[in-house]
C-alpha cells in the first residue's frame, strides 16, 4: 500500500508539472481503488456506483490543485471520496431515507477494481447546456485532443480565455452531473 | 460514457498548476477585504481621534494581540479547512486559550476594581452598537475569504464557513479598534467576542448553501 501510495503520488506530481502522460496514468491506476471504495459503500446502489468514480475523478482533477504534496495523498483522495460520497447519500436520502454509515479508515489502496464500466450520463448531453465558451474549448483540447493554440484560432479566443472556458466548464459540468442526480 | 474515455477527456491538454499564482489571487483578495474594512473604518465611523494617546497604554496592545492572534487563528483554520483531508490540529485549543486568557484577566480586573465601577468596565460607553459595528466592518473581510474558499475545496462546509466567519470577524474587529475608545478587558472579552461570533454563526449558516462543489 505504501509503495502504491508512493507511486500515485509521484504521478500526480508529474501531472501537476504539465505531464499529461504521467497524469493519465495516475487517473488510470486511481479508478480502479476508488470503484472498489465506492462499490463497498454503495453495495445497495450498484447502478450509482460508476455515475460516481466518474464524478470523483472529475472532482478530484477539478480541485488538483488543492492537493499540498507535503501531503499523503491517500488522506486527500480519501476526503474527496467521502466529500463526494456523503454529499451523493445526501441528495439521495431527500427521497428515499437512506442514513449509511461510513467508517474513517484509511484503505482506499487496500483493494482495486478494474472492470472496465460505464456511467449512466452521456458526456455529449452535458456539454450541450454549457455556453460555447465553455464547450468549444472542452471539445477541442480535451476530446479531440488539439493544441490550445488550435482551439484559440478556431473560436476567436485568446489562448488563457480558452484555458479559463476549460476550467470553468469542467467545474460547472461537475454542478450538472450533482444535478442530475 | 466509459470511465476509461471520462479519464482520457480529463487527463488530455493539462496544464501546469501553478500554486504560487493561486496563492497571490488568495492573497490580494484578502488584501482587497482589508482594505476595504479600513476604508469604512476611517471614512465613515471615523479613526479614533485619540487614538496616539490610546498607543502608549498598555491595553491597548493587549487589545491588539487579543484580535491579531485571534485572526492569525482563524486564517489558519481556513487554511486546513480549504483542503480536504487535513487536520484542525492546535487551532481550536489556540482559540480556546486565548479566550480563556481575557477571561481571567477580564475576571482579574472585575475582582479588585471597586464594585461601583465594575458595570462600567463591563459595558463601556459603547457595549450596545460595538459588536454589530464589529460584524459590520467585517463584511467585505468575510466576503473576500468566502470567495477564497470557493476556489479551494472545504469538505466540512458548515465548519469552513464558521472558520471564514471567525477569521474575518476577527480581523474585522482588529480593524475597528482604531475607531473604537474601549480598553477594559471585561469588555473586549464579551463583547468583541460577540462581535466575531457574528460572522462566525453567519458563515456557519452560508457555508453548506454557498461552498458546495
Amino acid at each position: 500500500m505504501e509503495l502504491k501510495e508512493e507511486r500515485l503520488r509521484s504521478l500526480l506530481l508529474r501531472g501537476l508539472v504539465g505531464d499529461a502522460s504521467a497524469y493519465h496514468i495516475f487517473l488510470s491506476e486511481l479508478t480502479a481503488h476508488l470503484r472498489s471504495f465506492v462499490r463497498r459503500r454503495l453495495a445497495h446502489l450498484p447502478e450509482e456506483v460508476e455515475d460516481l468514480v466518474q464524478e470523483l475523478l472529475l472532482a478530484i482533477h477539478n480541485q488538483r490543485h488543492t492537493y499540498d504534496s507535503a501531503q499523503p495523498l491517500t488522506a486527500w483522495v480519501q476526503a474527496i471520496a467521502r466529500y463526494k460520497l456523503i454529499d451523493l447519500l445526501r441528495r439521495r436520502s431527500r427521497t428515499s431515507g437512506l442514513h449509511d454509515p461510513l467508517d474513517d479508515d484509511y484503505d482506499l489502496l487496500a483493494a482495486a477494481d478494474g472492470d472496465a464500466a460505464e456511467a449512466r450520463y452521456d458526456l455529449a448531453k452535458l456539454l450541450q447546456q454549457l455556453p460555447d465558451r465553455q464547450r468549444l474549448p472542452i471539445l477541442y483540447v480535451k476530446i479531440e485532443g488539439r493544441s490550445v493554440a488550435d482551439a484559440a484560432k478556431r473560436t476567436c479566443m485568446s489562448e488563457s480565455a480558452v484555458k479559463v472556458g476549460i476550467h470553468r466548464g469542467l467545474k460547472a459540468l461537475a454542478g450538472r452531473i450533482r444535478s442530475i442526480q | 460514457m466509459k470511465t476509461e474515455d471520462w479519464v482520457s477527456m480529463l487527463a488530455t491538454g493539462v496544464d501546469a498548476i501553478d500554486p504560487k499564482r493561486t496563492a497571490r489571487r488568495h492573497f490580494l483578495a484578502i488584501i482587497g477585504g482589508l482594505l476595504a474594512a479600513l476604508a469604512f473604518t476611517g471614512g465613515i465611523l471615523r479613526f479614533n481621534p485619540a487614538l496616539s494617546h490610546l498607543m502608549s497604554r498598555p491595553m491597548f496592545w493587549v487589545r491588539e494581540a487579543y484580535c491579531a492572534a485571534l485572526a492569525l487563528l482563524g486564517f489558519a483554520a481556513v487554511t486546513r479547512l480549504a483542503r480536504p483531508g487535513t487536520r484542525l490540529g492546535f487551532v481550536p485549543a489556540g482559540i480556546g486559550t486565548v479566550v480563556l486568557v481575557m477571561w481571567i484577566f477580564a475576571a482579574t480586573v472585575l475582582v479588585t476594581a471597586p464594585p461601583q465601577n465594575r458595570s462600567r468596565l463591563i459595558f463601556g460607553t459603547t457595549a450596545g452598537v460595538c459588536p454589530f459595528l464589529i460584524a459590520l466592518v467585517a463584511v467585505p473581510l468575510f466576503i473576500a475569504v468566502l470567495w477564497v474558499l470557493r476556489g479551494l475545496a472545504p469538505t466540512q462546509l458548515r465548519l469552513a464557513g464558521a472558520a471564514a466567519g471567525f477569521a474575518a470577524g476577527s480581523l474585522g474587529a482588529l480593524v475597528y479598534s482604531l475607531h473604537c475608545p474601549e480598553l477594559a478587558a471585561p469588555f473586549l472579552g464579551t463583547w468583541y467576542l460577540l462581535g466575531m461570533l457574528i460572522p462566525t454563526s453567519l458563515g456557519a449558516w452560508l457555508g453548506p448553501r454557498l461552498m458546495r462543489w
